[in-house]
């Protein structure tokens, strides 16, 4: 793959925040690269350096060392010229509460060196492709959240950019915006030829709409491929074993790990997960085991893996705990 | 060149959008100088008997220092915006678009000038209508709009770089609050710089509260002296260009913070 066939190109990016005992390293050595028309996620737990990176990707934060090109353009070489070919939606709304839905759109476009004529054009054509035109003349204030949010993506679009980048753009959606917001992105990707690069921490978001992506954690990207290598890399199925409290997890674990035909075990708090070739057939043998050892289950489940098996894998914690963490700091 | 002005523009008619939108903002600023101009013009009506008042009303003594007084607290708050963009994503939207900082500063400043000026319009008025009369006429009511402005344009570009460095609306209304009463009782606003004690007298030709409210009242005299004028008039002048630099070095500082 050569340097014009990536829309995005990130290598060893680092970033750290703060002085001496202060110091945070955002960014401990970020890779990755993304080809066009693709939609991108770059998931983890918050905390893990998915916002740093879209700013370093943005131009709105310089890395420490490292370098990265958007559309072959560098970034710190070059920031003013990325920022003509870039759409940014960041995790905050970026329109003007005061200000209609049409009003938002035309200063977008106007700064970007449309015309004003030009830029109602745009701005109608995004109204209806986001399904608000009604609302297109009413003030942003009062418009719902769901709402808001597409029209923080279409801002991003009034310009043609050739990629956008979206910062966990479903995060405080209710279930059903959500879905109308994942309906519109994957349309993008698909009929407009955009590469999408995303950030979210919601499994099933990436899972949904990412042809690739990236896990991150700690400042790093610890795997990366399709949804399905990533799940496939870690070989059969998983079975779930749910326990009481954390001391019962232990002594299952260590009941588990001697069982033959078991591939891994890795627990966290009080599940443990068991990696077989066949669930079905192997779990006889595993509740048997569990039995003679007298450890009392609540729940067993048999699931292919799924993109938290890969991050507890990668990780070494799963995914709800990880966050949980974050969400502390 | 063109974008530069293109951009100032474009995001001045924004914020003026949102003013208009919302004018009992503008009314609200006005309510604390009204006190000022009506109730001390009146409970210190006497203080003009003293000498160094040169012999005319309080009241049209008071004025043009209130219209300055007022740019300055007024323009105080223009930071309060930029905090709000900061805490939105409108900033980060903003600066990852190619919109130039100093468009982004000019904004600003424009905004705050077209403000000041309406303020200035209302509170002339008023103080016309309660009994200040002026021998300078409408040239010297420019040079009191003018004088206005310019404290007002230095304030708010300060106001902006102190949001860019500390991000935080508490701080910045300490900053300005710190700022208001010291600078205004420094200067002869109230009172005429003859009857300051000395000490206060010195301080205040460092005040650039002063410079303005002295420009604005030797303009409105019969006969200016217009070398005082406008050796106060480019003494803001120097000040506002020097903090329009300032704020829009302080976007960098912010740039380098995120």
């Amino acid at each position: 793959m050569s340097g014009t066939d990536r829309a995005i190109e990130a290598v060893d990016l680092v970033k750290t925040y703060g002085k001496g005992k202060r110091e945070v390293h955002a960014l401990a050595g970020v890779t990755f690269a993304v080809r066009p028309g693709i939609i991108f996620a770059l998931l983890g737990p918050n905390g893990a350096g998915k916002s740093t990176t879209v700013k370093i990707l943005t131009t709105l934060s310089v890395p420490d060392s490292g370098s990265a090109t958007v559309a072959g353009i560098d970034v710190r070489r070059d920031p003013g010229q990325i920022r003509r070919v870039i759409g940014y939606v960041s995790q905050r709304p970026t329109f003007d509460p005061t200000a209609t839905g049409l009003e938002n759109l035309v200063l977008q476009g106007r700064i970007h060196g449309a015309s004003a004529a030009q830029a109602r054009v745009r701005a109608r054509e995004l109204l209806g492709s986001f399904d608000l035109t009604a609302a297109a003349d009413r003030t942003t204030g009062t418009w719902s959240g769901g709402m808001q949010r597409k029209l923080d993506v279409a801002m991003g679009l009034m310009h043609r950019p050739k990629v956008l980048f979206l910062d966990e753009p479903t995060t405080g959606l209710d279930p059903e915006a959500r879905m109308g917001m994942w309906a519109e992105i994957g349309r993008l990707a698909r009929e407009d030829g955009l590469t999408v690069l995303l950030t979210t921490h919601y499994l099933d978001e990436a899972d949904n709409l990412a042809a690739r992506l990236a896990i991150i954690d700690a400042g790093r990207v610890v795997a990366s491929g399709t949804p399905d290598e990533l799940k496939g890399a870690l070989g059969g199925e998983t079975v779930r074993v749910s326990l009481p409290a954390p001391p019962e997890a232990e002594r299952a674990r260590h009941v588990l790990e001697r069982l033959p035909g078991i591939a891994a075990v890795e627990s966290d708090g009080t599940v443990v997960n068991a990696r077989v070739a066949n669930g079905a057939a192997a779990l006889p043998g595993l509740l048997a085991a569990l039995d003679a050892a007298t450890v009392e289950l609540t729940t067993v489940t048999v699931a292919r893996p799924s993109l938290d098996d890969v991050y507890l894998h990668h990780a070494g914690r799963s995914f709800s705990s990880a966050s949980l963490e974050g969400a502390g700091r | 060149m063109t974008t530069l002005v293109t951009h100032t523009g474009l995001l001045s008619l924004r914020s003026l959008r949102t003013l208009s939108r919302q004018p009992a903002y503008l009314m609200f600023t006005l309510v604390q100088p009204m006190v000022w101009l009506l109730l001390f013009g009146q409970l210190f009506r006497r203080i003009a008997e003293m000498p160094g008042f040169g012999g005319g009303s309080y009241l049209s003594y008071l004025t043009p220092g209130v219209v300055v007084m007022t740019a300055m607290m007024t323009a105080g708050w223009s930071g309060t915006s930029i905090v709000q963009d900061m805490e939105r994503g409108v900033m980060d939207r903003t600066l990852t678009s190619p919109v130039r900082r100093a468009a982004l500063v000019n904004a600003s400043l424009v905004h705050q000038a077209i403000v000041t000026l309406v303020q200035s319009v209302i509170m002339v008025s008023v103080g016309l209508l309660a009994g200040a009369r002026y021998d300078g006429g409408v040239r010297g009511m420019l040079v009191l709009a003018l004088a206005a402005i310019l404290i007002g344009v230095v304030f708010a570009a300060f106001s902006d770089a102190v949001a860019l460095l500390v991000h935080q609306q508490e701080a910045l209304i300490a900053v300005a609050q710190f700022l208001v009463l010291p600078l205004t009782f420094l200067s002869s606003v109230m009172i005429a710089p003859s009857l300051m004690p000395g000490w206060v007298a010195d301080v205040a030709r460092y005040n650039p509260v002063d410079w303005a409210a002295v420009a604005a009242r030797e303009a409105l005299t019969d006969a200016p002296d217009w070398g005082l004028v406008g050796g106060r008039i480019g003494l803001l002048l120097a000040l506002a260009a020097v903090m329009a630099w300032l704020s829009a070095r302080a976007y960098r500082v912010y740039q380098r913070s995120i």
